[in-house]
């Protein structure tokens, strides 16, 4: 079944800092990144864990989806990381320098592990590699389709700049063919695509821009660094009201095809099947979240009952 | 000891004077007059200007026992208050009580002559070290909080008589015509001072700037002022409109902020007419930054902003988002530079923004008032004078007048503040009553008082985070704990009055 769970906005909150910690619960954003990477110093990363860990177990009203990004696997923290924090239950975790299929399979495997001794569903634990290097984005097709647990890619826009010793610029056109095999390589594998960190914090319009940029080109959502600009991404995410309006209609009319027994209906002269379904779910799904609309729609619309 | 209708312990009498204890927010009126004082004649020729303080102070005929008064429109950067005490003391005065409309940090100068008898008591609030002071016991000088309301209260019914005001008048002539706009010392509206004025048995203008008469425009008029006296400067230009008046840029507090939007587009009253106070914090800025965002966009044009103005209320009054601001006090020199130039930029004395008893105060006519707390408790009592440690460390400015007047008080607060709860179950000390507060903002949640259900299920509809105020105060102390109750002894070093002058509560000494 496609995963329809709104990823718009995840925010990255520092994994070593208990202030913003406590505040996790508190935002609108559709999900959190706990960072143990690169904003814990060196000399936190202990501390910092067993942090994660004890927030984590005390955030039994989980009002988000909670991602934490752990150290590299192939660094002296990466492991620990996991043994820690996964008997606190996060909802995945986020691997930096995802650069090929086989980092990727071998985080699988460490999961599935985990599950096992902590008698958990396998694949409960999901997985967002991020593809921050050149070779990342080489391989983004077959790390896109590794291991179930894959929800979605995340382009690290900072760090792949970073690798290829270029800038990176405000106007994004650097960015912009890595940015579309990217999207390419998730939508491929039938997964969602997150674009990068927008990294000045006060450049709302800015941040705006580029949300719409990424948008445009098919991502489903943003990394974030400052809650500040939650509300921006989710305005620029917001479906229109003609949208909605026509995904209404487009509902209303695959319930009357179910009623007449078939799975294809027109409708002003267009075709209603299940891609057009699909794309209407999303709409409205993404209307709900935003207030726009009062209820979410329900799988059995876009599938049928059995 | 009685206990008032909040169930705090008031004493029957403080500093030689009987108490009413507080009991509702509406009812109390003194059957009795306004105060009164001696009519003055100056005849043709005669001479107001005096050379400096020492001459004046000589000529208002200042005695042992009388009580002064300054305006603090000046703020943090006044000077007068301390020149004056010091040439009292320098003329060999003692008793007196000083009745300023707020003392700030720097007239942490008197403590010396506090300890010395020549203040021997406050008939204000204090923001700061004295107030610290004496909630530790180590100042010895009975203390009455009053909101701003309140004090224009207490001179106009004579429950304070002021027997000399010294005006700072940062433009005034010989003759003691005087306005705050314009000058080294420039502070905008004197509407603290207007009170001053009609009201003291002795009004001595003092300036730095004095100008050829007449001055121009008159904000205090040569009527009532019966001496002008000079000073080198008035204060400090640098700190007398010192306000930061920035929005907010913490996410929590913007989150708050959004909160408080939620609840005010919520109750209906954002239409044409709409009026509206906010203070100069972060958050009240940030709240105003998103009214003014719905304003616009529903084209709404307000009907009055009012209280302390600041350049963000200027801007909405260019913008035709209100009609008027209604100051009484400018916290910013942007506010200064408005209030000399645009005649919608009305100034208003103490007695018409707060005070309850006459026929009708502005404070009255608005429909919502943003205000802060250091505490508030599970019956919506809120604190804004004394801190966690106990210590009496701010006055409470227009708080409690703004939420008895606004059909729509909320407080906006974080709901932890260096690591402490903020929702009690027993404010420390209340300044404002639970009876005249609508709504509680904090980014855990919206709590509204059950005076209006109907918000409350608006809210509920629009998605706002609504909670119980018993199931918020919970939230928040799951992640606190439990704080340890502060400890006081039973000696009683001031009272907070409120604004109709019964007692709504006391500041005890902290235990140590």
């Amino acid at each position: 079944m496609a995963d329809y769970r709104l990823r718009r906005s995840l925010l990255y909150v520092p994994g070593n800092m208990p202030s913003m910690l406590q505040n996790i619960p508190l935002f609108n954003c559709d999900g959190v990144i706990i960072d143990l990477e690169d904003a814990v110093p060196l000399s936190e990363k202990d501390a910092a864990r067993i942090l994660v860990k004890r927030f984590l177990e005390n955030y039994t009203e989980r009002n988000k989806e909670v991602l934490v990004r752990i150290n590299p696997l192939d660094s002296k923290w990466g492991l620990d990381d996991l043994r820690v924090v996964l008997p606190a239950l996060p909802d995945g975790v986020r691997l930096p320098k995802a650069d090929t299929p086989e980092i990727v399979e071998r985080l699988d495997t460490l999961l599935t592990e985990f599950e096992e001794e902590l008698e958990l569903d396998i694949g409960r634990f999901r997985i967002l590699p991020s593809i921050e290097s050149a070779r990342g984005i080489l391989n983004a097709t077959g790390i896109a389709s590794t291991s179930k647990r894959v929800f979605a890619l995340a382009f690290g826009a900072e760090d792949y700049t970073a690798s290829m010793e270029i800038e990176r610029t405000k106007g994004g056109e650097e960015l912009f063919n890595a940015r579309t095999r990217v999207l390419w390589a998730a939508r491929a594998a039938g997964i969602q695509a997150i674009d990068s960190i927008f990294a000045d914090v006060n450049d709302m319009e800015g941040l705006r821009r580029e949300t719409e940029l990424i948008k445009r080109l098919g991502y489903t959502g943003k990394s974030l660094v400052n809650p500040r600009q939650i509300d921006v991404v989710h305005e620029v995410f917001a479906p229109k009201q003609e949208e909605i309006d026509y995904a209404l209609q487009v509902i209303d009319a695959i319930k009357r095809a179910r009623l007449m027994g078939t799975g294809v209906i027109s409708l002003g002269g267009r075709m209603i099947d299940a891609p057009v379904v699909k794309r209407a779910v999303r709409v409205l799904r993404t209307a709900h979240a935003h207030g726009l609309v009062d209820s979410a729609v329900e799988d059995e619309v876009v599938y049928g009952s059995e | 000891m009685v206990r008032n209708s909040l169930g705090r312990m008031i004493p029957e009498t403080f500093a030689g004077k009987r108490l009413l204890p507080y009991r509702d927010p509406w009812s109390l009126l003194p059957g009795r007059d306004m105060a009164t004082r001696g009519l003055r004649r100056v005849n043709p020729g005669s001479n107001k200007l005096l050379a400096n303080l020492h001459d004046a102070i000589t000529a208002a005929g200042l005695k042992d026992g009388m009580t002064i008064s300054t305006h603090h429109s000046l703020r943090n950067g006044d000077f007068l208050l301390n020149q004056v005490v010091r040439t009292i003391d320098s003329l060999g005065i003692r008793d007196i009580k000083i009745a300023s409309s707020s003392i700030h940090p720097v007239h942490a100068e008197l403590i010396p002559y506090i300890r010395k008898g020549v203040i021997t008591g406050l008939e204000c609030g204090v923001n700061g070290l004295i107030g610290e002071l004496i909630s530790k016991g180590e100042l010895d000088c009975p203390v009455i909080v009053r909101s701003h309301g309140g004090t224009a209260r207490a001179l106009i019914t004579g429950d304070v008589p002021v027997d000399v005001a010294f005006i700072a008048a940062p433009c005034c002539d010989e003759y003691g015509n005087m306005n705050g706009f314009f000058g080294p010392s420039a502070c905008g509206s004197l509407g603290y001072a207007m009170v001053d004025a009609l009201h003291a048995g002795c009004v001595v203008a003092v300036t730095d700037n004095l100008v050829p008469y007449p001055a121009s425009p008159i904000s205090i008029p040569q009527t009532l002022v019966d001496y002008v006296a000079r000073v080198e400067t008035l204060g400090d230009p640098a700190k007398i409109v010192s306000t930061t008046t920035r929005i907010t840029t913490d996410p929590i507090g913007l989150l708050i902020a959004k909160y408080a939007a939620m609840v005010i587009e919520a109750s209906g009253c954002l239409t044409d007419g709409f009026s509206f106070q906010t203070g100069s914090g972060g958050i009240s800025l940030a709240v105003a930054d998103q009214v003014r965002t719905l304003m616009r966009k529903g084209k709404i044009r307000g009907s009055f902003g009012c209280g302390g103005i600041t350049g963000y209320f200027v801007e909405m009054l260019e913008e035709g988002l209100f009609q008027t601001l209604f100051d009484v006090q400018c916290f910013d020199l942007r506010a200064v530079e408005s209030i000399g130039r645009n005649p919608s930029h009305l100034e208003i004395s103490a007695d018409m923004y707060a005070n309850p008893f006459n026929a009708g105060a502005v404070v009255n006519r608005l429909d919502c008032v943003i205000l802060g707390a250091t505490e508030v408790d599970t019956d919506f009592n809120v604190n804004v004078n004394t801190e966690s440690n106990g210590y009496l460390l701010h006055n409470t400015g227009g708080h409690s007048d703004t939420a008895a007047g606004a059909k729509l008080a909320i407080i906006v607060a974080p709901s932890i503040r260096g690591r402490l709860p903020i929702i009690r179950d027993a404010v420390t000390t209340v300044t404002t009553p639970g009876d005249t507060v609508d709504v509680i903002v904090t980014e855990r949640g919206i709590v509204v008082n059950d005076r209006h259900a109907e918000l409350k299920e608006e809210l509920i509809r629009r998605r706002a985070p609504v909670k119980d105020i018993r199931e918020l105060r919970d939230e928040i102390c799951r992640v606190t704990g439990e704080p340890r109750p502060l400890e006081f002894e039973d000696e009683v070093v001031g009272l907070v009055e409120y604004r109709d002058g019964s007692i709504i509560d006391v500041i005890r000494k902290v235990k140590e």
